[in-house]
């Protein structure tokens, strides 16, 4: 039986490198949202950590693109499910390094230049479940503030969100452990043998 | 058309918020199937209650309501360009009454039309029938695992695959091999054999729309498509690829006569949510 780990965000790197691939965790506190947009945006204008206009420094970054509804007295996430986190490939180590991020949360595993950021850093990336968008939004209990809304969209923009009991699995650790990594190995021995070579 | 209009935003309503049942059950079999207290058999509890909840709550099960795929059928003498303005007009209705994310992005300025409608946007195939139903079958297809599709052109040396069925099914276990746990499995997979890329990228769509007990009425593609989804269990990705015994819910294969010098197979994967519905009128 897997252990669950109750989490709280912002988190220390202590904390996070305490984190072994397979953990099961759940966080509460606060986490930020942020996919394809942001990461260009965040390194390509190089916008200072100061400037925010939440902290990112113990964060977990969610790559996730929620369907939010507009009510009298702000938002309300209607679904947040992750979005496929590979495609931030090219921006994540960066992201981590100049901004103390944490934690990463997506689904779907990264790859190489995160795997060793989170090494050299103090960080884990989480994958929590893909398409469980109704349950996961139910998780998030305050909407606590966004940033570029206006500019970016109700999907690509950054909210900070308040969350409670949030599942998610550790896989990929401190340590250099990537289960996605393990599993490519593990398939592919099966993979060979289907196809004959 | 203001009643069909209607009808069409209560189509995405119900595509978005609630999975076709055989989906759900296929779901339900493969929890059992997974071992108890392994993450995969978690994976699938939470989809199950995120499936229920989202019924219930008439919300999306997945934030990412795709990229709307219309198949329509036309009865003579009904006009397509009247129906493509209804389909439009319910698309914008729905992203505020559902509602839907909006996710038809211009190419070039990268601007969200924030309605879900745009050029090509959403994607409209019309065929006349002869019947006197029109039929409008919805798909929703998310962009995760619409990314992880693939296209093959036969002969391909690094997997072996010869201008044959046995080609095919090399190309399928690779496409799926490939995709891992990224476009958020279990799969339904469809395939597309047949002349021009573009006439298989949309066969191979297109059978994401069979039920998973429709059975194929050719034998050898039936054959094939039974096979396949037994060796694709084989490779053990799994829920989410949290490893597992159910990495793919079904396999649908569609063929079209093909040219001489060519041989395209397309794969398309459907994630767990694979959202459809149909609409007669």
């Amino acid at each position: 039986m897997v252990k669950t780990v109750d989490l709280t965000i912002p988190m220390t790197a202590d904390e996070a490198r305490s984190l072994r691939a397979g953990d099961m965790v759940s966080l509460s506190g606060s986490i930020v949202t942020g996919r394809d947009r942001i990461h260009k945006l965040l390194l390509e204008e190089r916008i200072s950590p100061g400037s925010l206009p939440f902290p990112l420094a113990g964060a977990v970054l969610y790559h996730c693109g929620p369907i939010m509804q507009k009510q009298d007295d702000g938002f309300r996430v209607v679904a947040a499910g992750p979005t496929t986190s590979q495609r931030l490939e090219m921006y994540e180590a960066d992201l981590i390094r100049q901004y103390g991020l944490r934690g990463i949360m997506g689904k779907g595993g990264m790859g190489e230049q995160t795997r060793e950021a989170l090494k050299e850093q103090g960080c884990v990336y989480l994958h929590t479940i893909g398409g469980a968008a109704a349950y996961l939004a139910d998780r998030v209990t305050k909407v606590l503030g966004v940033w570029k809304l206006e500019e970016l969209g109700l999907a690509e923009a950054m909210w900070h969100l308040q969350v409670k009991d949030f599942p998610a699995m550790v896989t990929m650790d401190s340590l250099g452990n990537d289960l996605h990594r393990d599993l490519e190995a593990d398939t592919l021995r099966k993979f060979t043998e289907l196809i004959g070579k | 058309m203001l009643k069909l209009r209607d009808g069409i935003v209560e189509l995405y309503r119900k595509v978005a918020t609630s999975l076709p049942p055989d989906i759900e059950e296929a779901l339900k079999s493969a929890l059992s199937s997974e071992e108890e207290g392994s993450s995969a058999r978690a994976a699938l509890a939470i989809i199950l209650e995120n499936t229920r909840l989202a019924r219930e709550t008439s919300r999306p099960l997945c934030q990412d309501t795709g990229v709307p795929v219309f198949y329509v059928q036309v009865p003579v003498g009904l006009s397509q360009l009247e129906l493509r303005e209804t389909i439009l007009d319910a698309t914008r209705l729905a992203t505020v009454k559902v509602p839907l994310r909006p996710n038809a992005v211009d190419g070039i300025t990268e601007k969200n039309s924030g309605d879900n409608t745009g050029t090509g946007f959403p994607i409209i195939y019309f065929e006349e029938t002869s019947g006197s139903t029109l039929t409008i079958d919805l798909m929703l297809k998310g962009g995760g695992s619409e990314n992880a599709g693939q296209t093959y052109r036969l002969p391909v040396s690094e997997l072996n695959a010869a201008r044959d069925l046995e080609g095919v099914r090399r190309c399928v276990i690779d496409a799926v091999q490939k995709a891992q746990g990224k476009g958020c499995p279990p799969y339904v997979i469809g395939v597309g054999i047949g002349a021009a890329k573009d006439q298989v990228t949309r066969l191979s769509k297109s059978q994401l729309m069979r039920k998973l007990n429709d059975t194929n009425k050719i034998a050898e593609l039936a054959a094939l498509e039974s096979r396949l989804l037994q060796e694709l269990n084989q490779l053990g990705i799994g829920p989410q690829g949290f490893g597992g015994k159910t990495t793919v819910l079904g396999v649908k294969i569609g063929v079209n006569h093909r040219h001489p010098a060519s041989y395209f197979v397309d794969v398309s994967l459907s994630c767990w949510a694979d959202r459809r519905g149909r609409l007669i009128w």
